[in-house]
This record gives C-alpha cells, structure tokens and sequence, in this order.
C-alpha cells in the first residue's frame, strides 16, 4: 500500500466523523495557539525591549562600583563607594582614555519630596545634560541644565510628569516653582514628558538633579553609583573598556584585575542579558503552555480508542481481504497524526492572529511601539509538537487496532 | 493437485480452563472449479472451519494445504498476502464501508495489492458490471437495499479475480427474492469455472453447489454429490 493510500484512507475515515473529529483537536488547538502567542509576544517584548536599549547607544559604557554580584543576596555585599571624582577627572584626561567623548558620573537614591502639605515619594537621579541623549527625553516644558548649574552644585530640578501632578494641582504652573528635599530647596527648571508605564525606563516618577547637587546636598556622599561614558565610536568601544579598566586600577592600585572594585557593562553585554532573560522566560512559558497539549493528547489517545473498538468491524474486514498488521497501523497512526497536524495548523493561525491583534491594542491603547512578529521557528516548533502528539498518542491506538483478530472483528457486533 | 486439502483438522477454543472442540478432525479436498456448500446446524463447527481454511484463524491440529503448500509455512504477511491476492470473502452482514460508494468499496482489496493504480477502476467496474450493479456505482452503500448491498460484497471478493471465494450465510439475512439473485450470481460465477465455498444452514441454498458436506459437533457427518441440482432459472426464486 503507498504512503498515498494510506493517507486517502486516513483522510477518509476521519470525514466520516467529522464533528467528533473537530472536537478531537480542540485541545490540540489550544494548545498550539497558546504556544505560538506566548513566542511571538515573547519576540515581540525582546525586539521592543532590546530596541530601547539600542537607542541609548551602542557607544555607552557603564561602570559600577564593587564586583559583578553573583546572586540577589551577593549584590548587597557588593556595594562599595570605590567610583570617586578623581575617577572621572582621571577618565577625562585624553592620555587615560582617548576615545572617550562624553562622560556622565550618576547618583541615585530613594528620597521624599515635599510641596507645602504635598508628598511624593521618588527617586532622585543626579545626572548630567548627557542622559538626555542617552534616555532619549527631553523636557517638554522648560530646559536642561546649564554648565554653570552643574558646576555651582545649584538647587535646580527637572521633573517627571507624575511628580509634577503629585505635587501641583492640574491648573498650577510648575516651572519656576519650589519642592523640598530633605531641606535642599530645589527650583523646577524643566518638566519631562509623560513616557507611560510600560516603557522599560520610566522617569515620570523621578526627579533629576545636577549630580554635584544630589552628591553635597541631597545624599552628602562623596562617590558615585555610576559612571557612564561615551566612546567616540562603535568600534573603539572594546578599547575604550581596556583604557576605562587601566585607568581605574592605577588609581586604586589594584594589579590583580579579580580584585577589582569596580565592573564594566557596555550595551552589548546588556543586551545579551536582557535577551537571555527573556529567551527563559519564554521558553518557561511556552512549557507550561506545552501542558496543555499532553492533556490535548490524551483527548486524541482516548477518542482514537473508542474510534477503533467502534471499527472493530471494519478492521476485521480489512484485514481479511488482505491489511496487513501494518497497514492498519499506519492507518490509525496516520488518522492521529493527521488530526493533530490540523489542530496545529489551526492552532498557529489562531495564535498568529491573536498575537497580531495584541500587536495592535499594545501599540493603540499602551502606546508602545510594538511590531508584529511571527517567528518561523515557533510555527515549526509548533508543527513538529503536534506531530509528536499525533505519534505519541496514536501509537498505543493503533497498536490496538493492529493487533486485533479479525475472526472476533468479524463476528464483533 | 487439490486446490484445497485438509486431513485430521482439529480446533479446540480454550477459555481458561474450559476446553471447547470445536472441530475434531475433519478431512476432505476441494478441486479447483467446486461449489461445495457446508452444511449443519448452529455449534457444529462449519463458522470454525471455514475461517481456518479462509487463513483467518489457525487449526489446533491437523494438515491445511492450499495449493498443494501446508499453511504453516507462510508468514503473517503471505497469509494476508494470499488472502488478498487468492480469497474472496462474503459474510452474512456484508461488512462494507459506511459512507463510502460502491466504487470505493469494491476497490478496497486493490489498495492492499500490488495492482496498479491506474488500473484500479477500470478493474472495479468491471467486477460491478459482473453482479449487475453499474447503475450504482457512486451510490453510497447505505442508499442501497440489502440485496443490493450482498452484491456488492459479491464484487468486492471478485475484484482480485481470486482461486476460491467463501460466503458465509450470504443470503441469510436477505428476503427470498434477494437472496435468489444472489444464488443466480454465484452460480454464474461457478459456471464461469469459479471455486466457491457456500456455508448455509439452509438445505434449499446448499443445493444449488455440487457437492453437500454436512458438518455435526465438530465431525463430517456425510459428504455427498447433489444429484438434482437447482437451477436458478427453474426453482421457486423469483427472478
């Protein structure tokens, strides 16, 4: 008998059970649809994501105090005060670093801001005019910095859209307004644009200060949390790394680079981590979505069961007028991978449109710009899966059938 | 040679403890071109024999030769081979495949052969044409009257152009009319120089064969030549 035949058969006799055929794959259907959603949202989360830390630039270069924390309990152990201005001033000379371009020393803190009887609890950044560039926000109302500002330590402040409704009435004007924190008295200059939740840095909450203000003023420390550096171009950022490393250890007179005090993060090494996170975090959800196809399965298995004990008839008649064992079992295989084909076809169409339609309302009503993405790899993972179930659950059915002595088959009423 | 020839045939069905004899040794040979009915009443062992010497079941003890070759020599496959290349099979319920067409079902032992493709309708219809059913071929088998479906049946065990065709009670569920056209064919058939074996209970079927062989608890009780054969032209079925 040709593969041909066999599959004629196969299509046949699940035609002529049609409706209990359709009900058959619902689980499979399911099951698929719920794969493929999870692997394209998961694509289309990690393009969105790794696409803002793009933005910020290949060139940057951030360096944190203390070593690469090897664990959630490690990193506070980690926390050291080693980053200090000599640091910077050390970075900046061009016979240190040579491709550096831009530097921005950071401070960061958890602080309360007080209007009059208004409170806001918020995180204070003491950054530069260069995260502007590297956030890629600017202040919609009011202005940056100015050099001068940064050098004078000045009580000035730039703040988030959120912080600003927490603290102001809806109708009164901020900029040019005064908040407190701790008893730094600090005059709005600039108030940034509303970003949304679901972007991956938001500063609607924070307010951003001259980082030589929140150092003295704000936080009295006299180092900083980070150091983010510019190199003049993409492919001098490897060098720049080894310039910021040399330069750094002389001034803390490490020769041993596993004692360093300090780490080095570029962009690439972020979003590989970024990537490989969200990867697992698929792949977990794709698994538990994966249960459900084996539930599906089972479906298949138990029909096919009943669908065989109700050919018995059939079955004896075809193998008296010449089936071999075989011949029945690639029959009844094929009649269970053919229904689990179909649910995964059905279940990719429906898990494509669904992730298409969640591309659309995320993009609409988040206001993320969220591409639509379908990765072939999910569709034939999705087939093979599918297949696979067929195969598995089949197989003992058709065994079964296979198996059966067509004297009883004949006789079975 | 003995198209079929069989010597000391036993069968016992064993169901735990409890040994049943089916057939206690039965001898006799069947010459290519016979129509030889096997008579006898309900448990007397001709459903047994029949399916041992169909291939669909094995003798318990005992020689089975068909075409001069013991049974025992041929595997799984070659039985089902040889089932399907040389045997033709009519069953009292008709056993075809629901929803599906005449066509179709008289071409069910062609998928399982080495016939080509190509070939397949042209050998189906031919067999249709033999039992007198070419205006029903895309019917489904459901739309047709029993009679009509026995014929099909009678087709489906043609197709192959086997040595020997077994019915089992092929009119044993049909009214008397039907059956009668069912008889015509398989006379027809064996005037053609087709081997049949016809198991009936009922003696005024079993004489249309040439030969009677009367099974009772498992033993031949006779086995005779009929001397005043029916005809289907003269007896009481109505054509």
């Amino acid at each position: 008998m040709t593969l041909k035949n066999a599959l004629k058969t196969s299509v046949r006799g699940l035609r002529t059970n049609r409706s209990r055929s359709l009900l058959t794959i619902l689980g499979i259907v399911i099951g698929i649809t719920a794969i493929i959603l999870v692997m394209s949202l998961g694509q289309g989360a990690q393009n969105l994501i790794l696409g803002q830390i793009q933005s910020m630039g290949s060139k940057t270069i951030a360096i944190a105090p203390g070593r690469h924390p090897t664990g959630i309990s490690d990193s506070l152990s980690t926390f050291t005060d080693s980053l200090k201005n000599k640091d910077v001033e050390d970075l900046q000379k061009k016979s240190n670093v040579p491709h550096l371009s831009r530097i921005m020393p950071i401070v960061f803190g958890s602080e309360t801001a007080t209007r009059g009887n208004k409170i806001h609890q918020t995180t204070i950044f003491g950054v530069n005019n260069f995260f502007a560039e590297i956030y890629n926000i600017y202040p919609e109302q009011g202005r940056l910095f100015t050099d001068e500002e940064i050098a004078s330590k000045a009580g000035v402040v730039i703040i988030g859209s959120k912080a600003k409704e927490e603290l102001f009435d809806s109708d009164e004007e901020a900029l040019g307004q005064k908040i407190k924190v701790k008893s730094q008295s600090l005059r709005i200059v600039g108030v940034l644009p509303k970003k949304g939740q679901f972007s991956f840095i938001s500063f609607d909450d924070a307010l951003i200060v001259p980082y030589t203000t929140a150092q003295q003023y704000i936080f009295g420390i006299k180092y900083y949390n980070r150091v983010v550096v510019e190199a003049d171009s993409e492919q001098n950022v490897d060098r720049t790394v080894e310039d910021i490393k040399t330069t750094i250890r002389n001034n803390h007179n490490i020769t041993d680079p596993n004692k360093d005090d300090f780490f080095i993060e570029t962009q690439a090494q972020a979003m590989d981590m970024v990537s490989t996170i969200l990867n697992v975090l698929t792949l977990f959800l794709a698994a538990i979505a994966a249960i459900s196809l084996v539930v599906g399965g089972v479906g298949i298995m138990n029909i096919m069961l009943v669908s065989v004990t109700e050919r018995t008839h059939e079955i004896g008649l075809r193998k008296a007028i010449g089936a071999t064992e075989k011949n029945i079992l690639t029959q009844f295989l094929l009649e269970a991978i053919l229904l689990t084909l179909i649910g995964g076809i059905v279940g990719i169409i429906l898990g494509a449109s669904f992730s298409f339609l969640a591309s659309i309302i995320l993009t609409k009503f988040a206001g993320l710009n969220w591409g639509f993405t379908f990765p072939i790899s999910a569709a034939l993972l999705g087939l093979g899966v599918s297949a696979g179930v067929g195969l598995i659950f089949g197989i003992y059915p058709a065994r079964q059938a296979a198996q059966k002595d067509p004297i009883e088959a004949l006789r079975y009423e | 040679m003995k198209l079929i020839e069989v010597k000391d045939l036993e069968k016992v069905y064993q169901d735990g403890e409890v040994k049943t004899p089916a057939l206690q040794g039965v001898s006799f040979g069947i010459e290519k071109g016979e129509f030889v009915a096997i008579m006898g009443p309900s448990g007397s062992g001709k459903s047994t024999l029949l399916h041992i010497l169909g291939f669909l079941d094995h003798s318990t003890k005992g020689e089975y030769r068909f075409e001069g070759k013991t049974i025992n020599d041929y595997s799984k496959n070659e039985l089902a081979q040889i089932r399907n290349k040389k045997m033709g099979f009519v069953f009292q319920m008709f056993n075809l495949l629901s929803r599906t067409t005449v066509l179709e079902n008289v071409k069910l032992p062609l998928i399982y052969s080495d016939i080509k493709e190509s070939l397949w309708n042209e050998i189906s219809l031919k067999a249709i044409e033999q039992v007198g059913l070419s205006h029903r071929v895309n019917y489904e088998t459901s739309q047709l009257s029993g009679g009509e479906k026995q014929r099909v049946a009678i087709a489906r065990a043609l197709v192959n152009e086997p040595s020997i065709i077994f019915a089992d009670e092929p009119t044993g569920n049909l009214d008397s009319k039907s059956g009668g056209q069912i008889m015509e064919i398989i006379e027809a058939l064996n005037d053609k120089g087709q081997t049949i074996i016809l198991i009936t209970h009922e003696t005024y079927t079993a004489e249309y064969s040439q030969r009677i062989i009367k099974l009772r608890d498992g033993a031949i009780e006779s086995d005779e030549r009929v001397l005043e054969r029916k005809h289907t032209h003269k007896d009481h079925f109505v054509k």
